[in-house]
């Protein structure tokens, strides 16, 4: 249990997506200007991660490892299974939920090929693939859930701040996007803080 | 080999689930939905009360909602919706936005230094901000950062001044006053009343030289019974009001303005034209006043 817990401190606060491995910038800069958005982004992403954490790892079990293939197929299969799986989702998810499909449904495919979530699906691919299968899929898809958790803190937490920068008084050449990666790299500098913790 | 096997074996895998997953769960759209929504601007204004076009779409293919809401598309939308749904639409004057404030002499009651918008201001002392009229505009511009087609202008008093001609009736100005001055009216309304000012007579007159100060000369003298007091301050009823302009010329503080001449001339649909902005509304204004001369005070 406290490897979990270890995991979710470390990925939330240590190795946060954004603000420590510059990992999903794009939706960092792109989808944090209001909050909802933020959150709803941020629902979107954590779902995603898990999804494909686990399915990649199932993949990776199965197929890539008893073939030999883990070497050097995994990138590029891991980002056909992610797209197709949010894909996937996406059709099931108009028929079966309409209402969740409404909250996140125009983030789903914004996400589908973001390194975020390839990145979370790599992380700890080799690391976690010693273990037994079912051992192996709980850890890396709770590393996917804990990921999308620190990706949202990170996101919310941007949207916050760039929805007082709305107010504040800032020179010219620096509104918008100029003024929102100074805040970023701020935020970044504060979460460097917790290196070495976990 | 293994690895071309292994992606070939995956990606054909994964393309048929999709293509299953596509027949299987395929949701049934409402045809007409999708062709509305073709006939809407896509601006997603939010103008009509729905969330955005598609929403709008899906109101007037599946509830029965009034097809003639759409302000930016205007008519040409309105037409194109009612043949698509197969009834007659009630031709629509457009609307735009019109600043119902045109203070003068108005005294400052304080330095106010904090955040440079409206709302801000209008959150300072007792509600009343820094401007002695506790309903005049306070010209930080908050209306012309809401309007989405850039419409509005500041004019060197910092007064809104609405482009009508690109003005599309969205309603984002009138959200964005913190006092309510923008209102979206039709255009082929000419006459308005341009003061929210509910002081007492004595009052308002002492503040503002374009105050409405209750004096119901107005009212008497409006042959459609169109124009009322209520609660201090002139209001027309637009059902009723014919343009005559006859309260406009018995109006001591020339509130009541008329802008049948500077609209005069222009049509109806916005084209294409090369008018200065800023000019409109200041043209009007001349028509009843010279803009800095001191409102008379023989009259009271």
């Amino acid at each position: 249990m406290s490897e979990y817990f270890t995991l979710l401190f470390g990925m939330i606060f240590v190795q946060n997506f954004v603000l420590n491995q510059f990992l999903g910038i794009c939706p960092f800069i792109g989808v944090s200007k209001k909050r909802d958005s933020a959150i709803g982004m941020g629902l979107a992403v954590i779902f995603v991660m898990a999804l494909a954490c686990f399915a990649t790892m199932l993949i990776y079990k199965l197929v890539l490892q008893p073939y030999g293939l883990d070497q050097y197929l995994d990138i590029i299969s891991f980002i056909l299974i992610i797209a197709a799986l949010v894909q996937f989702v996406e059709i099931v998810m108009k028929k079966a939920a309409p209402d969740l499909y409404q909250a996140l449904g125009i983030y789903l495919p914004l996400i589908s090929t973001n390194c975020a979530v390839l990145g979370s699906t790599q992380l700890r691919m080799t690391e976690y693939a010693q273990l037994g299968l079912a051992d192996a899929l709980a850890h890396n898809t709770a590393l996917g859930i804990f990921g999308g958790i620190g990706f949202t803190l990170a996101l919310f937490l941007m949207a916050t701040i760039r929805e007082r920068l709305e107010l504040a008084p800032v020179p010219p050449a620096l509104r918008g996007i100029p003024i929102a990666f100074i805040a970023a790299a701020g935020m970044a500098l504060s979460f460097f803080g917790f290196t070495g913790i976990v | 080999m293994t690895a071309f096997i292994a992606m070939a074996v995956l990606g054909a895998f994964l393309a048929l689930v999709l293509a299953v997953a596509s027949r299987r769960f395929a949701v049934e759209v409402n045809p007409l939905v999708e062709q509305i929504n073709a006939v809407l601007p896509g601006a997603n204004c939010g103008g009509c009360g729905y969330a955005g076009c598609m929403n709008y779409a899906e109101a007037v293919a599946l509830k029965g909602a009034d097809p003639t809401l759409c302000a930016p598309g205007g008519v040409k939308t309105g037409m194109g919706i009612a043949k698509l749904l197969g009834v007659e639409a009630s031709e629509k004057a457009r609307s735009v936005a019109l600043c119902h404030c045109q203070h003068l002499n108005v005294k400052t009651v304080a330095l106010y230094s904090g955040i440079q918008t409206c709302r801000g201001a209008s959150l300072q002392g007792l509600g009343g901000g820094w401007l002695d009229c506790r309903y005049g505009c306070m010209g930080y511009g908050d209306c012309k950062a809401a309007c989405p087609v850039g419409a509005i202008t500041m004019s060197e008093d910092n007064r809104p001044v609405v482009d009508e001609d690109k003005c599309t009736g969205c309603k984002k100005c009138q959200v964005a006053c913190p006092r309510a001055l923008m209102e979206v009216k039709p255009i082929d309304k000419h006459v308005h009343v341009l003061c929210h000012n509910r002081d007492k007579g004595a009052m308002a007159n002492k503040i503002c030289g374009h105050a409405c100060i209750s004096c119901k000369k107005c009212e008497k003298e409006c042959p459609f019974d169109a124009i009322h007091v209520e609660n201090l301050l002139a209001v027309i009823d637009y059902d009723k009001c014919k343009n005559c302009g006859k309260c406009v010329k018995v109006c001591p503080h020339q509130v009541i303005v008329n802008l049948r001449d500077q609209r005069r001339g222009k049509k109806e649909w916005p084209k294409a034209d090369n008018t200065i902005p800023g000019e409109t509304l200041t043209e009007g204004r001349a028509d009843n006043y010279a803009p800095n001369e001191p409102p008379s005070q023989k009259q009271h």
